[in-house]
C-alpha cells in the first residue's frame, strides 16, 4: 500500500497543478496579512477565501485526476492488489498533496501573523475540508462512469456546498420565520461541511457577530467547547462517509 | 486449475454472459473463439476479477475468486488493448509493476531482451505505437513466470516478426506444463498452439473439446477450417 500511496503522490507532485495551487494560496495569504494589520481580521478574510477555494480546488482537481487514472486503476486491478487498496492509496495519496500544498500554502503564514491556537485550527479545519472535498470528488467519480458527466457533478456540488446551501437556509429561515425550528436548523447547518468549518473557526475566534444565525443557535445550543467537538466529530464523517460509499461501489465495478 | 461455474452477467440489460461453465487445466492451450460480442474478453476479465460477475463463482485452485487478489500472482494478463499511464515511460511502468509484485523468483526477461525494449525505457507511454504498446503488454504478463496466462488477442497489431517472437514463447510456455488462455480471430495461428478449443456464442460455451475430437466432428484437416466451418453453421441456424 505505501509503495501505491508513494507513486500517487510523486505523480501528482510531478503534475504542476498542484504547485500553482500552493503558489495561488501563498500569493492569498501572504497579502491578505500584509494588508492587514489586526491580525483576527486577516483570519476571518482569509477563511472567507479558503472555505471558497479550497473546496473548488480539492473537488475538481480530485475528480480530474480520479478519471485520468482509469488507466492506472486499469493496470493495477489485474495485478494482484486488492481494488481497497488501489481506492484507498489514490485518496491517501491525493490526500496528502492536497494537505502539503494547504500548509505550505496557507500554513506558514498563518502560523507567522496569527495567535498559534487560531492558526493550529485554522490548518485543522483547512485540511479537513480539503480531505472532505476529495472523498466526495471520489464519490461523484464512483457514481459516473463519464469523465465530463463526474466533473459536472463536482462543479454542481461545490457550487451547491458553497453557494446554494445558505441560499436554501436563508430562504427555510424566512418561510418558517413564524415556528420554532432553531434547532432543526441545527440539523439542517450539519449537512454543510463548509458551514461546520466555518461555526468551528468562528468558536475559537471569539466573534460570535459574525457567526450568523444558525451559527448563533449551534454555539447557543452546544456551548463553545462542545459544539467544538460536535463539529469536528461532523466534519469527520463528512469525510469518512462519502469515501466509504464510493469504496463500496468501486469494489463491485466493472473495468 | 480454473473452474467456472455458471456465471451470469449483465451490462444493464445486455447479458454478456449468461451461465457459462468451463473448467481449464494445467497444461492445456486454450482458445477461446466466437464471434465478436459473444462474452470472450468479459469471461477472461471475470476471471481476473476486473469484472465482478451477476451470478456463479469463479475457482482458481479450488477456491473462489471473490473478494480474493493474491491467486493473481499466478496469473500473466495480456490485455486486448493495453492501457498504461500514459505520462510514464516504459521503464517506470515496468518497476512499479516490479515493485507491487514484489516477486522473489527469477523475471522472465526473454521478451524483454527480444523486442529489444531496453533502448526504449525512456520512451514515454503516450508516444508509443499500438503495437509497440502491445510488446510491452506481452513482456510484462510473461515476465513473471506466471502459472497461467491470459492472452487477449495477443498478436493482433504485432508485425509478423513480432507475432513470431510471441508465438515460439507461447509454445516454449506451453512445454513447461502451464496453463494457457488464447482469444484470437486469426484462426491459422492457432493451429500450432492450441490443445483445446473452446467455442462461444451469445455469452454460452457452446462447446470444449481438444483439437482431434474437433477435426474429427467436423470432417475438416486444420483446426482454423473447422471453426471457419463452425461459424457458418452456427450464423445459419
Amino acid at each position: 500500500m505505501n509503495r501505491l500511496i508513494k507513486f500517487v503522490v510523486l505523480d501528482i507532485i510531478k503534475n504542476r497543478t498542484i504547485l500553482g495551487y500552493t503558489l495561488l494560496l501563498a500569493i492569498f495569504s501572504w497579502s491578505v496579512f500584509g494588508l492587514e494589520d489586526n491580525s483576527t481580521k486577516g483570519v476571518l478574510t482569509l477563511l472567507n477565501i479558503m472555505l471558497l477555494i479550497v473546496p473548488l480546488v480539492s473537488i475538481i482537481f480530485s475528480t480530474i485526476y480520479i478519471y485520468n487514472s482509469s488507466e492506472f486503476i486499469d493496470l493495477m486491478v489485474s495485478q494482484p492488489v486488492k481494488r481497497n487498496k488501489i481506492w484507498t492509496s489514490l485518496f491517501i495519496g491525493l490526500s496528502i498533496s492536497q494537505i502539503l500544498a494547504f500548509i505550505v500554502g496557507v500554513g506558514i503564514p498563518l502560523l507567522l501573523f496569527a495567535p498559534l491556537n487560531i492558526a493550529i485550527g485554522m490548518i485543522g479545519v483547512g485540511c479537513m475540508v480539503s480531505v472532505i472535498f476529495i472523498a466526495i470528488a471520489f464519490l461523484s467519480c464512483a457514481i459516473t462512469h463519464d469523465k465530463s458527466k463526474g466533473i459536472g457533478v463536482s462543479i454542481m456540488l461545490w457550487l451547491y456546498f458553497a453557494l446554494l446551501f445558505d441560499g436554501l437556509v436563508l430562504f427555510l429561515l424566512f418561510q418558517f420565520a413564524d415556528y420554532p425550528i432553531e434547532h432543526f436548523m441545527i440539523g439542517i447547518t450539519m449537512l454543510s461541511p463548509i458551514d461546520m468549518a466555518r461555526i468551528l473557526i468562528l468558536l475559537q475566534l471569539n466573534v460570535s457577530a459574525l457567526l450568523g444565525h444558525t451559527g448563533a443557535i449551534f454555539t447557543d445550543f452546544f456551548g463553545t467547547i462542545f459544539g467544538t467537538f460536535i463539529a469536528t466529530f461532523v466534519l469527520c464523517l463528512w469525510a469518512i462517509v462519502p469515501f466509504y460509499l464510493s469504496l463500496r461501489m468501486f469494489n463491485k465495478k466493472d473495468l | 486449475m480454473i473452474v467456472i461455474q455458471k456465471i451470469s452477467k449483465k451490462f444493464g440489460k445486455l447479458t454478456v454472459l449468461d451461465g457459462a461453465s468451463a473448467q481449464f487445466n494445467k497444461g492445456e492451450c486454450i482458445a477461446l473463439i466466437g464471434p465478436n460480442g459473444c462474452g470472450k474478453t468479459t469471461l477472461i476479465k471475470s476471471i481476473l476479477g476486473m469484472v465482478v460477475p451477476n451470478s456463479g463463482d469463479i475457482l482458481f485452485n479450488n477456491v473462489s475468486i471473490k473478494n480474493e487478489f493474491l491467486y493473481r500472482n499466478n496469473i500473466g494478463y495480456m490485455p486486448q488493448i493495453g492501457r498504461y499511464p500514459e505520462n510514464m515511460s516504459i521503464g517506470q511502468v515496468i518497476d512499479m509493476i516490479k515493485n507491487i509484485r514484489n516477486y522473489n523468483g527469477q523475471l522472465d526477461e526473454e521478451l524483454l531482451d527480444l523486442y529489444k525494449i531496453k533502448d526504449l525505457l525512456n520512451k514515454k507511454m503516450r508516444t508509443l505505437s499500438g503495437g509497440t504498446t502491445q510488446k510491452i503488454s506481452a513482456t510484462i504478463a510473461f515476465l513473471f513466470n506466471p502459472d497461467v496466462l491470459i492472452l487477449d488477442e495477443p498478436t493482433a497489431g504485432l508485425d509478423p516478426l513480432a507475432a513470431e517472437i510471441l508465438k515460439e514463447k507461447i509454445i516454449k510456455e506451453k512445454q513447461k506444463g502451464k496453463l494457457i488462455i488464447i482469444t484470437s480471430h486469426l484462426l491459422s495461428e492457432l493451429d500450432e498452439l492450441v490443445t483445446q478449443v473452446v467455442f462461444m456464442q451469445d455469452g454460452k460455451i457452446r462447446f470444449h473439446k481438444n483439437n482431434d475430437e474437433l477435426k474429427h466432428d467436423t470432417q475438416m484437416p486444420t483446426i482454423a477450417k473447422a471453426i471457419t466451418h463452425i461459424l457458418k453453421t452456427s450464423s445459419h441456424e
